[in-house]
Order: structure tokens, then sequence, then C-alpha cells
């Protein structure tokens, strides 16, 4: 049902703006949602686990200001990229440790680091900027991958798609994701290691939010410490989107990939028809909602129609006997 | 000697105590540093910012007890903030009272939007509320269009309600204090009352108790809308310039002190006034940090680490409590 979105997106698209199946305008699409994309990923396995990861934009922006903040300290780029990537691992640690040392509810854990790494980001950063990055690093982020429409960061992205496919569709760490998110109590009585499997996706949440500053970073060639506020919006609409339930234990790597896709066409084409970016915010807001309206409202009615054939049934069945 | 310890022990033992405590070891700390931190002005200030996120917290207090989250309140609060701005502006003359009224009503209006996605929609409060967050300020955005309304065009009466004293306390901070003899009496003596503390306690026994679960959820996120709205006339009354920015980013802060002062996150746990508690010991430590000239960049992690802090705190309580009762009723 989503590819079909999908394509009536795309279809709209082209018949909205003349703009929008141009090579150069999927080339600025697909690079205008790299870092949500990213961050989609191991969220996605998060909340197919029962789980959430509200910390994953302050995470960017902290790791975007770290890499800044190296930089103007003339430290060499590949060993500032190393670090921003080990301290987004610590992050995600933390926030794994608290969920699953102490069994606090992760919705409040990173609700707290939330506010806890954008603080660190403005701590290390201010209110300064850092914009003179090496050309060759601005031009991974800006250029494209030679002879092809896909932007450089893009590759990263299709990379780890596949990475996260095969773990989730054709691995035991992958069936064990969706035991815990189906029953976490029968997923340890058939041996799953929940503490240890968690701890791994907090991190791998940390490392990779990390990975989407750095991109960030290079593609606007700044360093803020307010990079990226308000991302965690549009990358958990995107894990919603695409059919990962609340409950946990349902969802696939393709719809939350197909999601996103749906999520970056709408906002290019409201780009292009010069739609405020108010607007865009009010559309993603309402995307996550209807997400999960819809399969309820949906699920809803079939109760009520299930209920009233069953009654129904008893109806004639009581005036079959009666007839007796 | 015995008699000491046990007054500390009950001072210790409740949360409340607690923190009067706490807040009391900030304040001689930092007026030994700085004699200046109880002058009159200073605590002034201090009580006039403690107001507004205090009000916040007794609608957000009801909402955690259900075990639920209400995110939108500072965008209610934008939004309802510059609506009473407008309308002194749009409509000259018109009475405090009635612009009060009005963004009460708006609020109502907002937080009937969550309360039906929630309640009946069925959707997580977190999901509704971070939607209803961006949506409602994405609203506020595109209706204010850069416009700011200015300390001049309020009428200074209205401001007076910012500034103005009664008996050494600011009008604002009585406004709260009477909401929040209303919010414990009702959360203590009432139905409805104990009814939110059931739900946020065990979900299944208060339906199987007979309460109407999604009409409760209802009410909370109703209440919590109309004290936003409340909320977003006296941020206006304060600040005087309301944009299209306004109070972005305070439900942090009132969640929180929400949480610090003992409302448990897991729901069914807590007082209003230890959350009014909570707020204020928040307060009182960001002024420290200012007092202490800390840089305010520092503020957002301390903020955060607090929180973090406060639920560690909750689940180590709860886990304590857990053991005793299990050794009490083990020879059964």
């Amino acid at each position: 049902m989503l590819a079909v979105l999908v394509l009536i997106a795309i279809v709209g698209g082209m018949l909205l703006n003349k703009d929008f199946p141009t090579v150069d305008n999927w080339s600025n699409l697909l690079a205008n949602f790299v870092e949500i994309a990213l961050m989609a990923l191991p969220l996605s396995l998060i909340v197919i686990t029962n789980e959430i990861d509200l910390s994953v934009a302050s995470m960017l922006g902290l790791s975007s200001s770290l890499l800044g903040f190296l930089w103007a300290y003339k430290l060499a780029m590949p060993l500032a990229i190393v670090i921003c990537l080990v301290v987004g691992a610590l992050c995600g640690a933390l926030n794994g440790f608290l969920v699953v040392r102490f069994r606090l509810p992760s919705l409040a854990v990173t609700i707290g680091t939330l506010a806890l790494f954008r603080g660190f980001a403005y701590i290390i950063l201010g209110d300064k900027a850092v914009a003179d990055f090496p050309p060759e690093y601005a031009e991974f982020g800006l250029g494209n991958v030679p002879f092809t429409f896909i932007p450089s960061p893009f590759v990263l992205f299709i990379v780890l798609a596949l990475i996260f496919w095969v773990l989730l569709h054709h691995t035991t760490v992958g069936r064990s994701i969706y035991a815990i998110g189906g029953n976490q109590t029968a997923a340890r009585f058939s041996g799953v290691n929940i503490s240890r499997l968690k701890m791994l996706l907090f991190i791998a949440s940390g490392v990779i939010s990390a990975l989407a500053g750095i991109v960030f970073t290079f593609r606007f060639s700044s360093s803020r410490a307010d990079n990226g506020t308000g991302f965690e919006l549009s990358a958990i609409a995107a894990v919603f989107l695409g059919g990962v339930t609340v409950q946990g234990g349902k969802g696939t790597v393709t719809g939350v990939v197909l999601s996103l896709l749906l999520i970056g066409i709408i906002n290019n084409v409201l780009t292009l028809a010069d739609v405020a970016s108010e607007i865009l915010r009010i559309v993603t807001g309402s995307l996550l909602i209807i997400s999960i309206l819809l399969p309820n409202l949906i699920a809803a009615t079939q109760e009520r129609f299930r209920l009233m054939q069953r009654q129904r049934e008893i109806t004639t069945l009581g005036g079959a006997s009666a007839a007796k | 000697m015995a008699g000491g310890q046990g007054w500390l022990n009950v001072l210790l033992r409740s949360r409340e105590g607690s923190l009067v405590l706490l807040i009391a070891v900030m304040t001689v700390l930092t007026t030994s540093l700085n004699p200046r931190f109880i002058s009159p002005q200073s605590l002034k200030d201090l009580m006039l910012n403690v107001s507004i996120i205090a009000l916040l917290v007794l609608g957000q207090t009801v909402i955690i007890l259900m075990r639920q989250i209400d995110l939108s309140i500072s965008s209610i609060v934008g939004i309802t903030a510059f609506l009473s701005g407008s309308l002194f502006i749009n409509h000259p003359g018109i009475p405090g009272m009635v612009v009060v009224l009005i963004a009460i009503l708006a609020g109502l209006l907002l937080g009937a939007v969550n309360a039906t996605l929630i309640a009946w929609g069925r959707i997580p409060a977190l999901i509704t509320t971070l939607g209803t967050l961006y949506i409602f300020r994405g609203a506020n955005y595109a209706w204010v269009h850069g416009r700011q309304v200015n300390a001049v065009n309020v009428p200074a009466s209205f401001l007076a309600i910012g500034t103005s004293t009664f008996a050494g306390i600011p009008f604002l901070t009585w406004i709260v204090l009477v909401l929040l003899v209303v919010f414990a009496i009702g959360l203590r003596q009432y139905m409805v009352g104990r009814e939110f503390y059931a739900i946020g306690s065990n979900p299944n026994a208060a339906v199987l108790a007979g309460i109407n679960v999604s009409r409760r959820l209802a009410t909370g996120f109703l209440v919590s809308g109309a004290i936003a709205g409340l909320a977003g006339a006296l941020w206006l009354a304060r600040f005087g310039t309301v944009d299209a920015t306004a109070a972005e980013g305070i439900e942090l802060t009132v969640i929180t002190s929400t949480v610090v002062g003992g409302v448990a996150i897991t729901g069914g746990v807590g007082t209003v006034v230890g959350a009014v508690l909570g707020a204020l010991l928040l307060s009182v430590f960001s002024s420290t940090l200012v007092f202490l000239r800390v840089p305010s960049f520092w503020q957002q992690s301390f903020q955060g680490a607090m929180l973090l802090l406060a639920i560690a705190a909750d689940a180590y309580l709860a886990h304590r409590y857990a053991l005793r009762l299990r050794v009490k009723w083990s020879h059964v």
C-alpha cells in the first residue's frame, strides 16, 4: 500500500510541477532527507522492541558541534570523525544503560537525554558556528556519485539500509528483535538476551545519529549547536508511517524506506510549490498522527463489523429455537 | 536526640520534605556567596519566573499521574499568548478578563484535539502530543507570519497582572497559589482526583473498578489545555512582547519540574504540591547558576541531568518499597 502511495506522490509531483522529474531535483530530494533516513533505520528496530529513542536529533547536534569544535582546534579530520562516532556510541550506551540496567522507561530516559545531549552541544560551541571545513569533505557532502544523480552521502544510507534489512529479516538477531516486541517474557524464556540486544540497538542509534551529524555538517559546511533541532519528529513519523506499530513486534525495513521516500517526496513537492517551512511541520506532524490513527480506525471498524455479524448470528439462532 | 532524628527522617521520607530542604540548602549556600540572592527584587523575580512554569506543572501533574504525557503545552501557550495580544490590538478597549477567558477557551479547544485523538483515536499520548506540538507551533508560525505583539499594544492594567504585587507576593504567584489549593484538594478529596491516581497505578484494575478511563483521559488533556491557555494570557501579561517563538521548549522544563517534584513518570504517585516545589527547586537552581556566573549554555544539560536523576531516584524508591512489602508479607 505504501508503494502505491509513493507512486501516487510521484505522479502527483510530476503533474503539479515540471521541475519535479528533473535529475537535479531528485538529487536534491534524496540529499535532503539523508540524515533523517539514517536515524530512522536503528530507530525502527528500537520501536519494534517496544522502546523509543527521542534523543536522536540531539545526538546529531552534539556530533555536529563536536566535529566543528575539534576541527577548529586543528585536529586531523579523520581523527575528529572517529571521535564523533565514539562519542555517539557513548551517548547511545548511556541511553541503553539507563533503560536496561535500571529498567527505566525509554520514553522518559530519552526525553532527559534529549535535553542533556543538546545541552552538551551548547556547552561545546555556545552560540558560535564553525564553517571553514576542508573543500574535499564539503564536496563529499554536496556532490553526487560520479555519473549519477545519487548524492554521495545517500550511498551511506543505501549501504546501511541493506545491512539493516539483512539483519532484521535474515538473521536470528532479527527474529529476536521481533520476539522481544511480540512478547518480552516469552522471548526471555526462549533464551533471547534482551538486555544485550537492547543495549546494542541504543548504541547503534547513537553511532548512526552521530554519523548523520557528520553528514549534516559537511552538507551545509556548518557546525552549530542547534543543528537538526526537531529532526526526531520526522524520524519517528517515518518509522510509524512505515508500518512499525506502537505496540512493537511488527514492521519491515522496506516499509520504513518507502515511508521515508514518501515523506521526502511530499516535502520536496511542497517546497517546489513555495510552501513555507512551517506548513511542512504541520504536514509532518499530521502524517505522524494519521499513520497511527488510520490503522486504529480500520481495526475498530472491523471489530464493530464482526460484533454486528455475531449479533445477527445470535438473533437468527434465537429465532430458530423460538420457532421450534 | 531520638526526636531530632525522627523529625529529620520524616522530612527526608516525604518528597515534599526533601525538596524544601534542598531548596533551603541551595538558598543558604548561594546567599553566603552572594547576599543579593535574597534581596526583595531577586525574590520577586524568582517568584515571577517560577509562576508560569508552576501553573503548567499543575496540568502536567494530572496527565503524568495517569501515566500519560503532554508535550504540546508549550505550543498551546505560544498560540494563546499571541491570540491574547492580537485581541488587544484588534479590539481596543476589550476587558482583560474577557481576553483571559477567550485564551482559556482556546486552550481548552486545542486540548480537546489531543483529548479526542488520545481517548477515542487510541493513539499513545506521546505520539499525539509530539505531533500536535509541531502542528500547533507550525500553525502559530503561519498565523503570526513574522509579526510581533509589543508591550505598547497591551493595556497597562493587563501588564500589571505580571508586575504588581499584593501583600508582598506578585499577583501572578497568587493566581498559581489559589489554583494549587484547588488542584491539591481536588486530587486528594474528590472522586475525579482519585480516579486519576487509580488509572495511573493500574489501568486494567481501573477499568474493572468501573472507571470510564477514556473519559478521564479526555478530562486530563482538557484540563492541561485550559491551564496552558491561561498560562498563555499570563505569558503576555508577564513579558509584554510575544512573537511566534514564545514559550518554545518550555515543555521540557515543565516535565522535568513535575518529575523532580515526585510525580512518577510511571503514573499513580505524586502530589501537585510536590510538583510545584519541583518547579521552585529548578527555578532556584537556575538562578543559582546565574548568580555563580555559570554560562547560560549549561542550563539545558543540567535540566536533562536532573530529569534523569529524578527518574532513577523514583525507580529506586519503588524498588525498595516493593522489597519491603515482600518482606512484610513473606510470613503469609
